[in-house]
């Protein structure tokens, strides 16, 4: 166990806490970037796929795990950011500033939904955010002139000074570099002052206020920002996949999204790597799944989302922190190897917290 | 006459929406949990009569009876199985296990079932009621019929048993409630039977009308939107903030361009929000710093 000697106030908001944390990431990221030298095409599709879900998800963990606002509509967020991008990109617009425009404009839309949404709490706000995500399906479906509607629209080949980022290789790159970009805005954005304030915003919106916090003003920066990650992330999501249609952003997206934050772990930006790492190698692992079990149950439909749900339902009843909550409790378990004590993470006798007032 | 026709076709279809969002709402009004696989449970419902009254050729009155009582019992177990070790979760976490609860019945249900849609043979279906120049079809006569039917017996419970008296006692003051001696737990799951016993009725009246598959749960979602333009947390505006929905939904679809009918419910949600965040019965009161 390593006990960190603190000299300085600065050392509580470093970005590592200590050299072995640096060791490490440092290894990750060297791992990383070598990797597509061992693996094949197909995985490097697949991660890439992870690196974007994480993307996303970084938007979403600010504002689910970090502000507390639920949003049941952010597969809106990842289609406005997508639609923009493919629609310069036809343009002929060069992808950088395609992918910068697509995140402006998409925490644009999220400032202006979160206006609203600033009065709302709980499951107003849910709902609200799911009624968003609906009319922006619809309007996808039917501004023809723009989307193509029903038929969807293509998206030009990706090029960066001549360079072809169609292929795996060099897409791989691009989404590992905007990762960790993300990541690192993401991190220095929470040891900011307006990342406190959006903890504290979660942790009690009374005490928040009493100190000076301007609750309406956090809340909808925490959108915009949101909506930002998520944006961009659709964007990159656009060349993924090749050609966009409305049927890859409805409801279940926005599902998905949330139970990657949820299985990840809330509250925590390692959680929504695990998360992703989780959603993005899920349907792998039901179809190796399905070779292994009888071909009676392997052929059921809707077993992949019945699947999901009871992962779901199975997280939040015995893992509520998620996977990062466990794999803290099984660090703890070996750094104080013989004296772990089986009570250290029992879960406090908890009552119905009421919203209402009469 | 159009007019009128519409509006009768939006109420039947309303009536629908208004029940399913009864039960949303007496699940949050006792346990201040929403329970977002409303939808599905009604579907479960609609093929529960399904297999009673299809396969197994009871008659028809005595296949409904069996399946509320089916249903019941789906409500209770639910809650004492998945909901019982939520209490004292934040809200968020409830939601999330009915949104995971719904696709776990979705696919139970297309196990089962089969995918296919299927049709409720009922002794009413194809006969048509003409008033005037209105012409109604029975479907829609017995959807109406029930839903009065339903909300009268609710009323009666809720107003003069010992039960529906302490259910309205744990929703108004679950602390007060216990300290009385109301069992608490026992009428959640009372509470939760309840529910799911109307949403189960209410898929056997829009068994007629819309086929059943597994995915018509997703009309649940609408009937939530119903629930908070009523106000969440009232039982008569769910029925009316379901008639809206309903009459407002037919209306969308004749004089607005395609697309407008599908998104009318959650347009009308936004507004509302926007307006009158509270819903047109307002039960809850915006906590003040």
């Amino acid at each position: 166990m390593r006990f960190i000697r603190k000299t300085h106030y600065a050392q509580d908001i470093n970005l590592f806490r200590h050299r072995g944390d640096v060791f490490w990431y440092g290894l990750l990221v060297a791992l990383l970037l070598v990797a597509p030298a061992g693996l094949d095409r197909f995985y490097l599709g697949e991660f890439a796929q992870v690196f974007i879900y994480a993307i996303a998800g970084i938007g979403l963990m600010l504002l689910v795990g970090f502000t507390g606002l639920v949003s049941l509509g952010h597969a809106a967020f990842l289609a406005v950011g997508a639609y923009t991008h493919a629609y310069l990109m036809n343009l002929g617009v060069p992808l950088p500033v395609a992918l910068a425009c697509a995140t402006v404009f998409s925490a644009v839309i999220g400032g202006l939904v979160g206006i609203p949404a600033l009065r709302m709490t709980g499951i107003y706000l849910a709902v609200a955010t799911l009624a968003f995500a609906v009319i922006v399906e619809q309007v996808l479906t039917h501004w023809v002139s723009v989307t193509g509607g029903f038929r969807g629209m293509a998206v030009a080949r990706a090029e960066l000074f001549g360079m072809d980022l169609g292929r795996p290789a060099p897409f791989y790159y691009l989404c590992l570099l905007v990762l960790i970009g993300c990541m690192f805005a993401a991190m220095n954005l929470l040891r900011s002052p307006t990342g406190r304030a959006m903890v504290a915003v979660r942790d009690s919106e009374t005490s928040a206020q009493s100190m000076g916090i301007h609750i309406n003003r956090t809340k909808g920066l925490a959108f915009a920002v949101s909506a930002a990650f998520t944006g961009l992330a659709g964007g990159l999501f656009a060349h993924r996949i090749g050609y966009l249609a409305p049927d890859a952003f409805t409801l279940l997206t926005s599902i998905q999204l949330l139970l990657m934050v949820v299985v990840g772990g809330l509250g925590s930006l390692h959680g929504v790597v695990f998360g992703a790492i989780f959603i993005g190698l899920l349907p792998q692992g039901i179809a190796i799944f399905r070779d292994v079990v009888p071909p009676a149950v392997a052929q059921l439909p809707g077993l992949e989302p019945g699947i999901f749900g009871l992962i779901l339902i199975g997280f939040l009843i015995y893992e509520p922190l998620g996977i990062y909550g466990r794999w803290l409790k099984i660090r703890l378990f070996f750094e104080e190897f013989p004296l772990y004590r089986k009570a250290t993470h029992k879960r406090q006798k908890s009552f119905l917290k009421t919203e209402r007032l009469r | 006459m159009e007019v009128l026709q519409l509006l009768i076709s939006g109420i039947s279809q309303g009536c629908v929406y208004g029940l399913i969002a009864l039960g949303f709402v007496l699940i949050y009004k006792a346990t201040e949990m929403v329970n977002f696989a409303q939808g599905d449970v009604m579907m479960l419902g609609a093929f529960v009569a399904v297999s009673f009254v299809n396969l197994l050729d009871l008659p028809f009155v005595w296949g409904v009876l069996a399946t509320l009582m089916v249903m019941g019992l789906v409500g209770a177990l639910l809650e004492r199985l998945l909901l019982r070790p939520m209490i004292g979760e934040p809200h968020f976490a409830v939601l999330m296990l009915t949104i995971g609860l719904g696709f776990l019945l979705r696919a139970l249900a297309g196990a089962i079932w089969g995918n296919e849609p299927r049709a409720l043979e009922t002794p009413y279906a194809g006969e048509v009621l003409r008033l005037g120049a209105v012409v109604l079809g029975y479907e829609n006569v017995v959807i109406m019929l029930g839903t009065v039917v339903l909300c009268t017996l609710l009323f009666l419970f809720f107003r003069f048993t010992r039960l529906g008296i302490a259910m309205q006692a744990a929703s108004q003051n679950q602390l007060a409630a216990y300290y009385v001696g109301i069992p608490v737990k026992r009428i959640y799951s009372l509470v939760w039977a309840l529910s799911a016993l109307i949403a189960g009725f209410a898929g056997v009246l829009t068994a007629p009308v819309s086929l059943i598959d597994p995915l018509m749960g997703f009309v649940g979602i609408k009937a939530f939107a119903a629930a908070i333009v009523g106000g969440f947390g009232s039982l008569p505006g769910a029925i009316l903030g379901g008639l809206l929905v309903g009459v407002v939904e037919q209306f969308a679809g004749l004089y607005l361009p395609t697309g407008f009918s599908d998104v009318s419910a959650y347009v009308l949600l936004l507004v509302m929000l926007m307006i009158r965040p509270q819903g047109l019965f307002a039960t809850m009161q915006r906590k003040k710093v």
